[in-house]
């Protein structure tokens, strides 16, 4: 992780200060803005679906309860209309909004301090160009005593470093312009970093992968076995880019990623992205667990069901066909340690992103009806260790707890 | 009462193949589109899952994707001395429902029609002499050749990725091909599927009979395969699952797999499901229609006012709707006289069942259109001379499944039921298979399609009365291709061999195909067609039928689906290239 001093970051506005002076009417400023809106993926939350541009109403459901992403068009009642720009400042640097009022950090304002001013400022302008929208939404729908604002300030102290993204002399200004829109705007940290128990990122473990939303979020950083350490940038820049690449398609939150913010990114931010990505981590291959015996018994159960559902699509070989079903020989998630993922789309299916550079959108269908607990587990260790993938067996228990939560909430 | 909707560039009536194709090219201009479906959305993955999509009873029995006839039915009589009789249960022919309509349920055969079919009646006139056709034999020449739909059919099969050999690569023939085929342009986008056993011992006898046999040319795909559109499909796994069926791997061709994808990224196309169009108005004039009337399942109506109505339904209901909304004089069978359900035609096929000894044929392993086939009695491959006949078609072994409820092969004399019935049937899956030949079927005075005078649809509206049976022509052509097929069988040393030519009269209830073509014919001459070449009405010229099997003047010994899809793609380059500018006639 960077360093960060108050010098530094003394500096770092003092330069960007005559940013300022510009027209904030500008064509150039505001189109800034609206690009900087897609890194940000502020639509992924503040865009209900099918509802008006940024007039919020997506609920956010936490570890900790709902929260409702709110209304930030310029409506003066509902909206941000009489936000000042220092207010705007403060909401995404500080996590301060209206009035001092505290956010929760489901606002990854602990990823967009990291932005600077005159960026904040150029999505500010934009924001003031889309068109006003009533609608009234109540953010905080948490349970006492979190739904007290004021326990932010707590949080904040033990979980939050404002500050402004610091470059990194020693390496090139690509990485550093991928550097800041992974850890700035495009908050990837936010879903892939695991979290402390009051959920804080554990920064020790950037990027590691982390459970939400009953999804597993990667591990994305460099590691071959459980990120993203097989992937060429050229990989990543795909993935990025058409949300499918040789290995896997985008689904569940990251296929929204895709399609509300990284397809719309243009190819010099993608490829900064990818190139800051894949210099990450270690680069090595974390401790394989010991593969499970091909003659134990739930193997030869994975195998046969694997034979009968999966190999016509995955086929035999788990090589799948690219851009189309995803590969399983040397996946990470495949092979991640949390199985939250597998469980969730062997018993419910999922959906690919759809991009305009890879229209077909393939889907996997839902198993849930038709395997039960300990078939399902029997399956995914078997993909888990064959093809020379290594990860630990998985329970019929984890199975049942993943089919549990879907029944709750789909 | 209807309520009218705000109006649309286009409206589309079906979204099918060739609805799907319309609206993707007329979206790609920039002009709002809307489709009408009467059937349901369908998608690949929410309706046709390989977690359940091979379900025999489901879909091969039940027919789950077919239209109902409580939906939409025809009434049927083999001659005009009949009175007709609604089809309450279809089973001789099966139209398709919902989106993706017969494309989803087809096998994939993706045939071109011969460069002499498109000039069917002056060449055979011009080889045989006037006097070598029937008298009441109605069959033309379109008004397009086959020189100009090539490009067309190369568009289609590359949107599909068909697999197969070419014969002839602009006038070079290949080897492995089909030598009898017109000449391609291209290879087809993917090489051909790999055979089972028993169509090689079929190729290997054919060949040693004098024959050409090739690979059947198939959109259910021997590999991966992404599309000019950009969709990615997949590789047939040889399920066996494809005749009425959807492909839940993504690998037969379908409006689902090819093109919906990338139409659906389009802002200003849209579809309405579940509603049924019950008429195309027309203005004051009776020259222009201003769009179409259509019934939702609340049973609402609305008013989709519209500058072009493509008509895209399967082939009966575009001649239906067409008689419904009093566009083109229908025809009269008595003076011959009209256009709007003249020469409707179907398909001549039969079947040489043939029980091998000591092979293993492994029959479940198979798709809709893999198989090795030959051409040497196609349209006029063959001379006719002294036949009495004219005509023809392919054959060969095209195993598309060997699926277990309703394939059972015993030995003739086995009984059909018990224990005895049990062993036969494990004795002889394995070494059964059923040759097939499938041909041309002419059209003629008395074969017709007209509304019914007595039965109504549910709208109220008269159904469509189908008069049709096998002429003599049909019958002796079957009974020759059958021999011949029979002489090939031979040479595959069966213990067994039942040939079976077709007979009439025509039976409604037998499956035999859903290829109903005829009734809006595409022609050069007013007075015997519906439509000009560009598949454009000759009375209302905002309205097409650009490319159903219902343009076709007569059918030939193929299946209809390539040139169903090239005439798409000629009629919606029409549409762009030349009415845009200057709507009005064409021709």
């Amino acid at each position: 992780m960077m360093r960060r001093s108050l010098t530094a970051t003394v500096l770092f506005a003092g330069l960007t200060g005559a940013a300022f002076a510009q027209d904030t009417q500008s064509f150039d400023r505001i189109e800034r803005g609206r690009y900087l809106a897609v890194l940000g993926d502020c639509a992924g939350c503040h865009t209900a679906p099918g509802g008006a541009p940024f007039a919020g109403g997506l609920a956010l459901q936490t570890p900790f309860g709902t929260l409702v992403a709110p209304n930030i068009t310029p409506d003066p009642e509902t909206g941000i209309g009489n936000m000042s720009n220092d207010d705007f400042l403060a909401t995404l640097h500080e996590g301060r909004g209206h009035n001092g009022k505290r956010l929760y950090p489901a606002m990854p304002y602990p990823a967009y301090t990291k932005m600077t001013d005159d960026d904040v400022l150029a999505m500010r302008a934009y924001f003031a160009t889309i068109a006003p929208v009533k609608n009234p939404v109540v953010s905080n729908q948490l349970p006492f005593p979190l739904n007290i604002r004021l326990a932010m300030a707590f949080w904040n102290g033990l979980n939050f470093t404002p500050g402004r993204y610091q470059p990194n002399p020693q390496k090139s200004a690509v990485w550093n312009r991928g550097a800041y829109i992974v850890e700035g705007p495009a908050h990837c940290g936010t879903c892939h970093t695991p979290k402390t128990l009051l959920g804080g990122d554990k920064n020790n473990v950037a990027l590691t992968g982390a459970t939400l939303q009953g999804w597993f979020a990667p591990d994305i950083t460099n590691d071959t076995r459980k990120g993203i350490g097989g992937w060429s940038i050229d990989d990543l820049v795909q993935y990025l880019k058409k949300g499918t690449n040789n290995w896997t398609l985008a689904s569940g939150p990251m296929a929204e990623a895709v399609s509300h913010s990284t397809s719309q990114m243009n190819d010099d931010d993608i490829l900064a992205i990818a190139t800051y990505l894949k210099d990450n981590g270690e680069g090595g291959v974390s401790a394989k667990p010991a593969v499970v015996a091909a003659n134990n018994n739930v193997m030869h159960a994975g195998a046969a069901i694997y034979k009968d559902s999966c190999a016509a699509c995955h086929k035999d070989s788990g090589q799948g066909e690219a851009n189309l079903f995803p590969r399983l020989a040397g996946s990470a998630l495949v092979q991640s340690d949390d199985p939250t993922t597998l469980a969730r789309v062997v018993l419910h299916g999922t959906r690919a992103v759809a991009t305009a550079g890879a229209p077909t959108g393939p889907a996997m269908p839902a198993f849930d009806w038709r395997l039960d607990d300990a078939q399902v587990a029997a399956v995914l260790t078997y993909i888990r260790s064959n093809w020379g993938n290594a990860a630990e067996a998985v329970s019929a228990t984890a199975v049942a707890t993943q089919r549990a939560s879907l029944a709750k909430s789909p | 009462m209807a309520r009218k909707l705000p109006a649309k560039d286009v409206v589309i009536i079906g979204l099918g193949w060739t609805g799907a194709i319309l609206a993707y090219e007329l979206a790609k201009t920039g002009l709002n589109v809307v489709a009408i479906e009467r059937g349901p959305w369908r998608d690949t993955a929410t309706d046709f899952p390989p977690a359940y999509a091979q379900d025999e009873l489901r879909y091969a029995v039940r027919l789950d994707l077919f239209l109902r006839p409580e939906q939409q039915t025809l009434t049927f009589r083999n001659n005009a001395s009949q009175t007709a009789l609604p089809i309450r249960s279809f089973s001789g022919f099966l139209p398709g429902n919902g989106v993706g309509g017969a494309g989803i349920h087809w096998n994939g055969q993706t045939w071109r029609f011969l460069p002499t079919d498109f000039q069917l009646r002056s060449h055979l006139e011009g080889r045989y002499g006037k006097a070598a056709l029937p008298a009441d034999m109605t069959i033309q020449d379109w008004p397009v050749t086959y020189d100009e739909l090539e490009p067309y059919y190369d568009r289609f099969e590359k949107l599909c990725g068909t697999s197969g050999k070419a014969g002839n690569i602009r006038g070079q023939k290949q080897a492995g091909g089909n030598p009898f085929e017109g000449w391609r342009s291209s290879e087809y986008p993917t090489p051909p599927l790999k055979q089972g056993l028993g169509a090689t011992l079929f190729a290997e006898a054919a060949r040693k009979t004098g024959h050409s046999p090739f690979p059947q040319p198939a959109s259910n795909l021997s590999e991966a395969y992404v599309n000019p559109l950009g969709v990615k499909l997949g590789q047939c796994t040889y399920c066996g699952f494809c005749e009425r069926f959807g492909c839940g791997n993504y690998a037969k061709a379908s409006p689902q797999t090819c093109v919906l994808p990338a139409l659906l990224r389009f802002p200003n196309f849209s579809a309405q499901t579940e509603s049924e169009v019950t008429k195309i108005n027309l203005d004051s004039t009776g020259k222009r229609a201003t769009g179409v009337t259509y019934v939702d399942t609340s049973g609402q109506e609305w008013e989709q006012p519209a500058d072009i109505v493509l008509m895209c339904a399967f082939s009966f209901f575009n001649v239906q709707l067409m008689l419904l909304s009093g566009i083109g004089k229908p025809y009269d069978p008595q003076t011959g006289q009209g256009v709007v359900g003249r020469n409707y035609a179907y398909q001549t096929t039969s079947s040489v069942s043939v029980i091998l000894k000591d092979k293993i044929l492994n029959p479940f392993i198979a798709t809709g259109a893999h198989g090795m086939i030959i051409d040497d009695y196609n349209g006029d491959n063959f001379d006719h001379t002294g036949l009495g006949f004219v005509g023809g078609g392919y054959m060969g072994f095209g195993q598309t499944g060997a699926r277990p409820i309703q394939t059972r092969p015993v030995p003739k004399g086995t009984p059909k039921w018990g224990a005895e019935w049990k062993k036969a049937t494990a004795e002889t899956y394995q070494r059964a298979c059923s040759l097939a030949t499938h041909a041309s079927s002419y059209s003629y005075k008395d074969c017709y399609l007209d509304l019914d005078p007595t039965y109504k649809d549910r709208f109220g509206r008269p159904l469509l009365r189908m008069t049709f049976d096998f002429h003599d022509n049909e019958l002796k052509m079957s009974a020759y291709l059958t021999d011949r097929l029979a002489e090939i069988a031979k040479a595959m040393d069966p213990v067994e061999l039942v040939a079976s030519p077709r007979k009439g009269p025509y039976d409604s209830t037998i499956y035999q195909t859903t290829h109903n073509t005829g009734g809006t014919v595409m022609g050069a001459d007013p007075a015997t067609s519906v439509l000009n070449r560009y598949c454009q009405s000759w009375d209302v010229h905002n309205v097409f039928v650009p490319g159903g099997a219902s343009v076709f003047p007569q059918n030939h010994g193929y299946n209809p689906t390539d040139t169903v899809g090239a005439l798409a793609y000629w009629a919606a380059d029409a549409i762009r290239n030349r009415y845009l500018k200057n709507p009005g006639p064409l021709v």
